[in-house]
């Protein structure tokens, strides 16, 4: 019986592997976004609502991505109500996508966002390089683990289709 | 129902008064009373023919004229000239959550259910008719929506509404009328005679979203003309902060929507099993 279960687990868990993979990426995404906004802006004001030496396409790009990660916060929360459903979440790959999603989201603001747009800083009046350094790195690291975890779970399905 | 005479010796925002009477008050409490007894014997009208109308339903409308009463005629009118952040949160009612509640207490579905059959049917075939259908559109609403909130915050439109009571009334129906039909095409909780894909209504919701962020943060950095910075900068961020709080539901329905249409059927799942 409990052979039978796991084995349609496995089937549709590799049937949704790709809605595995985007739950995770948009949840990603959004949490960053909310830990962005809740840790650096409302409880330590390191962030300011808008230094106003932004250039107009800074502000565009801040206000898109605000806006998509508002809304992937949520969508994918139901993703995964509907990976449950099935009977098809795949907690690994899942992960992936978070580490992948969050991590570019956060290279993304650090490099284009503060380095290159200078919409906004982590912090203000200190020496900027420490930060951006652990900033950048952390994102990075989350990147790696991520790919990881989504190539290893994908080589998993595939071996065992074969 | 707004005096409005009063704006002309203003230097700005700062320097207006509104002469309030209480006829005004009068007037338009009356009127909100009366929109919200008529709703009532609608509903009762339906509960004759139709399953009994749900009680939340009228709580919303209650609350929805509330949110659009307390800007226009209540002490939100009063204070919101020369007070640019009371005049945000005053947006944010008549806006946003007026329209959302009104939405969810179905206004359009009574209508047709309470009224004589011949007005229904003449209901339901303007609501289908074309040009309905374009301004339906979410694309055209959230423009209209959005779009007319640039229009109003970035040229000298703000001022000249201070100025002319005509104006004032347009903006103020445009802020609501705008804001109603862009939430009623990117929720179906009503009628909604033209559908648009889950996938169209979320991409054009997440730039109506970003919209409405950006002008925000436009706002705080650029008061519009006749405010106070402070003003400009507590505003701008009303609007943003509570402006999420609002398309937060809406993000939650349209989600929530496409999960109960996405759900696996039981004949397909017999199906694959005996695949």
């Amino acid at each position: 019986m409990k052979s039978t279960k796991s084995k349609e687990h496995q089937l549709q868990r590799r049937r949704y592997s790709a809605r595995n993979l985007w739950a995770g990426i948009l949840f990603g995404l959004g949490l960053v976004g909310f830990i962005d906004e809740v840790v650096f802006h409302q409880l330590l004001h390191w962030h300011h609502f808008y230094d106003k030496s932004t250039s107009d396409i800074g502000l565009v790009s801040d206000g898109l991505f605000h806006a998509f990660s508002w809304f992937a916060t949520i969508g994918s929360s139901f993703m995964l109500a509907d990976l449950h459903r099935r009977n098809a979440f795949w907690l690994k790959r899942w992960i992936g996508g978070i580490l992948l999603g969050g991590g570019a989201f956060q290279l993304y603001d650090g490099i284009i966002q503060h380095k290159w747009m200078r919409l906004h800083q982590i912090r203000y009046n200190v020496d900027i390089r420490p930060y951006d350094w652990i900033w950048n790195l952390i994102a990075a690291g989350m990147i790696i683990v991520g790919v990881i975890l989504i190539v290893r779970t994908q080589n998993r399905a595939l071996s065992r289709e074969a | 129902m707004v005096s409005n005479h009063s704006f002309d010796h203003g230097a700005g925002m700062s320097g207006a008064s509104v002469s309030w009477t209480s006829w005004d008050l009068f007037i338009g409490g009356l009127i909100f009373a009366f929109l919200i007894l008529l709703y009532m014997v609608a509903a009762r009208v339906s509960n004759r023919n139709y399953r009994t109308w749900p009680v939340y339903r009228y709580l919303c409308w209650v609350a929805g004229m509330l949110c659009v009463g307390l800007p226009l005629i209540g002490p939100l009118a009063r204070l919101a000239p020369t007070n640019f952040t009371i005049h945000m949160l005053g947006h944010l009612l008549l806006g946003m959550l007026g329209p959302l509640l009104i939405a969810f207490s179905t206004p359009m579905t009574l209508l047709l259910r309470s009224t004589p059959l011949l007005f229904a049917r003449r209901i339901a075939r303007l609501l289908k008719s074309k040009p309905a259908q374009i301004v339906a559109h979410p694309a055209v609403a959230a423009l209209l929506n959005i779009g007319g909130l640039w229009v109003l915050y970035t040229t000298g439109l703000f001022m000249d509404m201070h100025h002319s009571l005509l104006l004032h009334i347009v903006v103020h129906f445009h802020v609501f009328a705008a804001g109603y039909i862009f939430t009623v095409s990117m929720i179906y909780v009503d009628v909604a005679p033209h559908r648009h894909s889950f996938q169209a209504r979320a991409i054009i919701l997440v730039i109506a979203i970003a919209g409405h962020g950006i002008l925000s943060k436009y706002i705080y950095a650029h008061p519009p003309d006749g405010v106070p910075s402070e003003q400009a900068k507590l505003g701008g961020m009303l609007m943003y902060y509570g402006g999420d709080a609002i398309e937060l539901i809406l993000v939650f329905w349209l989600c929530m929507q496409w999960y109960k249409s996405a759900r696996p059927r039981p004949a397909a799942s017999i199906l694959q099993a005996l695949d």
